[in-house]
């Protein structure tokens, strides 16, 4: 199809534009797990506050990804950041948080409470409880946390180009200017596929990172 | 309630935040808010928004539901598998994306994008319609099987109630996801919302990109908070007791 | 060994406030396994978690040889006690080894001296080393998991044991075998222990002491016989049951009431109608019929009116024998099973040792409760 052969013949542009792509939302990544994991931990401890940091999160993810990076504009615009990755990434950061922070909550929550008296009792100290049971044990869940982020966040990542941040939207966004098809379908299907690999390898991530034993419990329980 | 209290908070606090960004930009925005030119203006994008989300949410509810309901029966039982795959791979292909294809095949225009949204938000209502009724505990049909009841009484009196929570969730996501994605939709020649948005931040219009940016926020936030209203409607007060 | 002193414990405040314990006091000795008994919300549960603070004191002292346990850094002191609970508790996400290596790698143990100890632990309860070492808890039964709980609770080779309802998950069946199999443990290891248990049975049958709670407060705390023969009030005598006579006998045996020497003997090539003039002169009612220092079975007058042969013919066969360790309760069921009120009794060479009957037994049963049937003769047993 003339499509591909679009791809073919960009083919170092599309290299660069999926990288570009990736490195925004990798960047959102890095910087939102180890806030959405610490909070998440720390509500689990501190439960007043568990409510409304969950529901801040949830307003957060309700406001639809374009009006989000609209209301930022005129508020970075200040520090002439207004467009470019660095809102791109400050809002992919804001968007990640919620299934972070409430996978993180809720797996640490789900570790049955007789095991963790269990633990007390046998004289394991708060930091030893956490390191060796719970976030063993939550880790699974918390990576399909980041799974279902990572692949919100490239969609979000996509509109972002409209407000100059680049990626793989640019072929979306230039295929309509220009009326040029091929690049429109290509910077589809391209994103599509992209979004399918980061599903499909994180995914792989969550395998890996099940404790062997929790393996061994699903296999038996079935 | 306490839910329902909760999400009014929510929109309470989310509509301070908001006006006070108004506030903020008060000089651009209540001006051209109160041009009798572009106010109408900003009332047919919204109409024109609300009309695309109505369509499509209607159409993907109808189409999600009797999926999800079908993967679950008898005939169609080995096919759930392959759908909930299926439904997981396509929600996970950016909405922009779907957009554009929608108008690679379909052409430019309010058509394609709610065909578009229509496929979209189907996604979420069927896989989780296919979750809550799986989800029934056994024993209630086997129940209800044994007192005689027929295959449709207890779809309509065990199944579809006891799976209405996760259904409504299901419903509860698409509808918020398709608002936002039909904000996008001005970038295939659709109305909505979108086109004050996007022309905002081409032109560098504060006051334009918040006429559009803050209406469809308070939209979605607003629809959140009408889908828990739905939820205490539609979800028996004994279900609700129980959790 | 461990001291409360005027321990109290009060749940919440003010109006919904819950006084759990009520200035309890006693002492358990070391080596010694002493069950905390009582009904659900009695405070037995409360009192052994406060012992390794996992609860803190409202008022009162702890001491655990003559040192206070509030002086005593919270989580070594927990590192020096076992800790086994009813719902197991092991670490799904661990294997066996890795889950009795827990205490032993908090407290800094060497790998080799874990890997030793992990080994003999496994040897202790029954469960073979190569076997179990590496297997995850999802992959054994819940008889096995418990094993590997109390394994876990040994495994720093602390002083003391604490166990809350550790075997009240298992099945009844599993249940007597690990409870069997724990009895000889501590017989070997000589662990102070406190086990929480709701269940008379294995108050009686595990505790070298039982320490009764009702509502918060100690009511009494003695060894299994006394409560059983004694009980201070009617909450206790309640609680043990009012077939608690049955239940003494299972603590009592042949040998506490074994005639060595009845006079009612007859040997089995006696003839008959010697034999009934024999037991007619002395009045008994029945004979034992013995040959070559073994007993053969019994005759009575009856059985021996128009016999002319030797009584061993007519001997009627005993069903079964019993030992010197065979439990009074045992022999009361069977006495009731086989409508036989006189048994008789081998020794380890099969030889007749002596009888027992059901006489001797309502004897004993009388004068272990004398103080009790002097002082309670107006009251009506449920």
């Amino acid at each position: 199809m003339s499509t591909l052969c679009f791809i073919v013949d960009n083919f170092k542009e599309v290299i660069y534009l999926s990288w570009e792509h990736l490195w925004i939302v990798g960047l959102a990544l890095l910087i939102a797990t180890p806030i959405g994991v610490v909070l998440g931990i720390v509500i689990t401890k501190h439960e007043q506050f568990s409510s409304r940091v969950l529901n801040g999160a949830n307003i957060l993810m309700t406001i639809p990804s374009i009006a989000l990076f609209g209301l930022m504009l005129p508020v970075l615009a200040i520090a002439n950041m207004g467009l470019g990755k660095v809102p791109a990434v400050i809002a992919l950061v804001l968007y990640s948080q919620l299934p972070i922070i409430r996978n993180t909550y809720t797996a640490i929550k789900n570790v049955p409470p007789y095991l963790v008296d269990a633990g007390r009792g046998m004289g394991m100290g708060k930091w030893t409880l956490l390191q060796e049971l719970e976030i063993p044990l939550a880790t699974p869940v918390i990576i399909a946390g980041l799974r279902t982020a990572a692949v919100m966040n490239i969609g979000i990542a996509t509109v972002a180009t409209y407000i100059g941040a680049g990626g793989l939207g640019v072929y979306i966004q230039q295929g309509i200017a220009r009326v040029y098809p091929e690049m429109i379908l290509s910077g589809a299907i391209l994103v599509s596929l992209l979004a399918i690999i980061v599903d499909g390898g994180m995914a792989l991530l969550e395998r890996i990172a099940t404790p062997e034993g929790i393996k061994v419990q699903r296999k038996l329980s079935q | 309630m306490k839910r329902l209290l909760a999400k009014l908070y929510r929109v309470i606090i989310a509509l301070i935040i908001l006006i006070s960004g108004v506030i903020f930009e008060r000089t651009g925005l209540i001006d051209l808010l109160s041009d009798p030119y572009e106010y109408p203006v900003i009332m047919e994008l919204f109409i024109q928004h609300l009309y695309m989300v109505t369509i499509s949410m209607s159409l993907a509810t109808i189409i999600g539901v009797t999926a999800g309901i079908a993967l679950t029966r008898q005939r169609f039982r080995r096919y759930a598998g392959i759908g909930m795959y299926i439904i997981g791979l396509g929600q996970t292909i950016p909405s922009l994306a779907v957009l554009a294809l929608a108008m690679s095949f379909l052409g430019i225009g309010t058509k394609p994008a709610i065909f578009a949204l229509t496929i979209y938000s189907i996604l979420p209502i069927a896989r989780n319609t296919l979750a809550g009724i799986t989800e029934v505990p056994p024993e209630l049909i086997d129940a209800g099987k044994g007192m005689g009841m027929p295959p449709i009484r207890i779809l309509m009196e065990v199944e579809i109630p006891n799976a209405m929570k996760l259904i409504l969730t299901g419903f509860r996501v698409a509808l918020i996801i398709n608002i936002g994605t039909a904000a996008l939709a001005y970038v295939i020649g659709a109305g909505g919302l979108g086109d004050f948005i996007f022309t905002g931040i081409s032109l560098m219009q504060t006051d334009k990109l918040l006429a559009g940016a803050i209406p469809v926020t308070l939209l979605a936030l607003f629809a959140d908070f009408l889908s828990e209203l739905l939820g205490i409607v539609l979800i028996s007060r004994g279900l609700r007791l129980s959790e | 060994m461990i001291t409360y002193d005027s321990v109290t414990k009060i749940f919440g405040t003010g109006k919904d406030s819950v006084t759990a314990l009520d200035n309890m006091s006693f002492s358990m000795p070391k080596g010694e396994v002493v069950v905390f008994l009582g009904p659900s919300g009695c405070g037995k549960t409360t009192t052994l978690r406060l012992t390794n603070r996992l609860e803190t004191l409202t008022r009162g002292t702890i001491t655990i040889e003559n040192q206070n346990i509030m002086d005593i850094d919270i989580v070594q002191l927990r590192q020096r006690m076992g800790y086994v609970i009813q719902a197991i508790g092991l670490f799904p996400n661990k294997t066996i080894a890795e889950n009795i290596a827990v205490v032993p790698r908090l407290l800094g143990w060497d790998k080799e001296r874990i890997s030793k100890r992990i080994d003999e632990l496994l040897r202790l309860t029954n469960l073979e080393p190569e076997l179990y070492r590496d297997r995850y808890p999802a992959e054994l039964s819940g008889g096995q998991q418990q094993r590997i709980g109390v394994a876990r609770g040994l495994a720093a080779d602390p002083d003391i044991l604490l166990m809350d309802e550790p075997f009240g998950a298992i099945d009844p069946i599993n249940r007597e075998e690990i409870q069997n199999e724990f009895l000889k443990l501590q017989a070997k290891l000589k662990k102070t222990v406190a086990f929480v248990s709701h269940d008379i049975h294995e108050a009686i049958k595990m505790g070298d002491r039982i320490a009764i709670f009702d509502k918060g407060r100690l009511i009494q705390h003695d060894t299994p016989e006394i409560i059983l023969t004694q009980p201070k009030n009617k909450f206790v005598a309640d609680f043990v049951g009012s077939d608690r006579a049955l239940k003494v006998l299972g603590l009592m045996r042949v040998s506490n009431v074994i005639n060595r020497k009845p006079k009612n003997i007859i040997q089995g090539a006696a003839l008959s109608q010697e034999a009934l003039n024999f037991l007619d002169t002395n009045g008994f009612r029945y004979g034992i019929v013995i040959e070559q220092n073994r007993p053969i079975g019994h005759v009575t007058q009856k059985s021996l009116k128009y016999e002319k042969g030797p009584v061993r013919d007519v001997a009627e066969q005993y069903p079964i024998f019993l030992r010197e360790k065979t439990s009074l309760r045992d022999v009361l069921s069977s006495m009731l099973m086989y409508d036989n009120a006189t048994f008789c009794v081998l020794d380890e060479d099969k030889h007749f040792a002596g009888t027992v009957t059901y006489n001797d037994i309502q004897k004993a049963i009388k004068a272990a409760y004398y103080d009790e049937t002097e002082h309670a003769e107006n009251e009506v047993s449920s």
